[in-house]
């Protein structure tokens, strides 16, 4: 431009805080972007999506066929960048976990992680389920019942109905 | 020496040019007289120049000074236009024709009429974006008081055929109304030789300040009457009370002015920038233009990136090029563009597109640099994309296996 008007640079400070960095730090530098062998035995691949905002999540993980530890992971993620980076530090998470630990992942644990907004949470969401879809995939393959989501109940629920 | 980020978002603003500024700072303090003074200098030098200005926004679209109404922007003079045809013409009829893709300044105040007894139909367009002049002919009936349909849409930058539309609504002796925003001042608007009786604008679109727009309101055959929305003083020839904003409107006429002046020329010279963008930008493969390309604003073209997301795509050069997005990735407003959508695309390519808006102080080095950052980001993005890769190996993406959630 050459308008002469200077452009302060408060303004992109101030439209970047709406991301806390650690969501633009996995966007710029996704960690574990790829692809594992999805025909391979100790893999499980979850692909999702949610149609509304068209976000499109691919986990995969490679299991140690002996202690169930999650031993690899790897993402492909089409979405907006709070997307790109639940993905993207879920696979750090993930690695060393058994399938049953990794199983247990909370969404809200990926919101914390990455201090999003409440318009975002659909993004750990997706990836949380994910997740799942890649455990259940290698469970599948390796002839395991499928995981499925426990309810815990609150310790003190029915003391403080009385 | 480039200064970062590199502007490409004039459809929704341009910067104020300079020559407007000069214009207006003497409004703020040495002349800032009412307008309305009839008594004294400081009113008398006010009024001369809301004069002036009003000859100059006049001239840009071939209307006489006295059918300028001024109004706070496009968007209250889009709301006084139907709002007030609406309540003059009752005795004629409640019916208003528009389309599917006019901005929200248009669409909400037909859904308000809406509540109000109004019915609206809403003209679909097709993939150009274009509506079928039949079937607005055919939707005329007795009780038709208005048509509106914008002049060049804000997204895709897409010019309607305004002078056939106009000598149809003519023909059935209905009111023409073109939310002119995007085109005054880029491409040639005549309301006399289009045939536009109601037209809005605003300033800040033409390189004049933020909060002065008008309606243009025809006087003679017909002769056009709106009821006011804001009662008053009976400034504007009663139609828009409010003591006038003295700077803003002196700033509007010479912005108005220089458009005037400047149109044709910049008007080559961001065509041509724009195209070099477009054409490199196609090269990335499964890339696709928005809309007609026949019959475009010269400086704006709309492009999907498949397989990439629209948000992703801005956070990627949000420090190098400013730019809007179709894609909306919030739980507040899950939906894409309505104006793409509109033209048929999927939401697959709705969220995978950006606009690119040119402008005055647009420079080849600009779009060089531009070309350069998007191409970089999508093709980062499309690395991590699993979309990217299931149609690079060749898979049918209309049969995606998905897990079951």
């Amino acid at each position: 431009m050459t308008c002469g008007m200077p452009l302060d640079y408060e303004c992109f400070i101030l439209m970047l805080m709406s991301y806390a960095e650690r969501v633009l730090d996995y966007y710029n530098n996704p960690r574990n972007a790829g692809t594992l062998d999805k025909n391979s035995q100790h893999v499980g691949t979850g692909l999702v999506h949610v149609s509304e905002y068209v976000d499109v999540v691919r986990f995969q993980i490679e299991v140690n066929p002996v202690t169930h530890v999650i031993r690899d992971a790897r993402f492909k993620t089409f979405g907006c960048g709070s997307a790109i980076a639940c993905s993207s530090i879920t696979t750090e998470w993930i690695k060393g976990k058994t399938i049953e630990e990794a199983f247990r992942l909370d969404h809200m644990e990926i919101v914390e992680a990455l201090s999003l907004p409440p318009s975002k949470i659909h993004s750990a969401i997706l990836t949380e389920d994910a997740v799942r879809a890649a455990i259940n995939d290698y469970r599948f393959k390796n002839g395991m019942e499928p995981a499925v989501e426990e309810y815990e109940e609150p310790a003190d629920y029915y003391d403080e109905r009385d | 020496m480039l200064q970062l980020p590199v502007y490409l978002d004039n459809n929704a603003t341009t910067p104020l040019d300079p020559r407007v500024l000069e214009t207006m700072l003497p409004f703020f303090t040495q002349h800032f007289g009412n307008a309305s003074s009839r008594h004294h200098a400081y009113g008398w030098a006010a009024e001369a120049a809301i004069d002036l200005a009003r000859e100059q926004v006049a001239a840009l679209i071939g209307a006489d000074p006295k059918e300028i109404i001024f109004t706070s922007g496009a968007t209250e003079a889009d709301n006084l236009a139907l709002k007030g045809v609406f309540e003059m013409y009752a005795d004629k009829g409640n019916h208003i024709i528009t389309t599917e893709v006019e901005h929200k300044a248009v669409l909400d105040t037909c859904k308000h009429l809406e509540k109000l007894g109004a019915s609206v139909t809403y003209l679909k367009v097709n993939e150009e974006g274009m509506i079928d002049l039949k079937e607005l002919e055919s939707a005329i009936t007795a009780k038709t008081i208005i048509v509106a349909v914008m002049y060049a849409n804000n997204e895709i930058g897409s010019i309607n055929p305004i002078r056939e539309i106009s000598a149809i609504a003519k023909r059935h002796g209905v009111l023409m109304m073109s939310d002119i925003t995007q085109a005054a001042g880029k491409v040639p608007v005549n309301v006399t030789k289009d045939g536009i009786d109601l037209a809005a604008f605003s300033a800040h679109k033409l390189y004049g300040p933020k909060g002065i727009g008008a309606l243009y309101v025809r006087r003679k055959s017909p002769r056009v009457k709106v009821t006011a929305q804001m009662d008053g003083g009976g400034h504007e020839r009663g139609m828009r009370s409010g003591t006038l904003n003295v700077p803003a409107i002196a700033g509007f006429g010479k912005a108005c002015e220089l458009a005037m002046q400047e149109m044709e020329e910049e008007g080559k010279r961001l065509g041509a920038m724009r195209d070099k963008l477009e054409n490199a930008l196609l090269q990335l493969e499964e890339t696709y233009v928005n809309g007609s390309r026949a019959h475009r604003l010269p400086h704006v073209s709309n492009i999907s990136f498949r397989y990439v997301e629209g948000e992703a795509l801005l956070m990627g050069f949000g420090k190098e090029v400013a730019l809007s997005s179709g894609s909306a990735c919030t739980s507040a407003s899950p939906e894409p563009s309505y104006v793409l959508k509109a033209l048929g695309l999927g939401d697959d390519l709705a969220h995978s597109s950006l606009r690119f808006g040119l402008g005055r102080f647009t420079t080849e080095e600009e779009i060089d640099f531009t070309i350069n950052a998007v191409t970089a980001t999508v093709n980062r993005l499309r690395e991590i994309s699993p979309l990217w890769e299931m149609f690079k190996e060749g898979e049918d993406m209309n049969a995606i296996e998905w897990s079951h959630q």
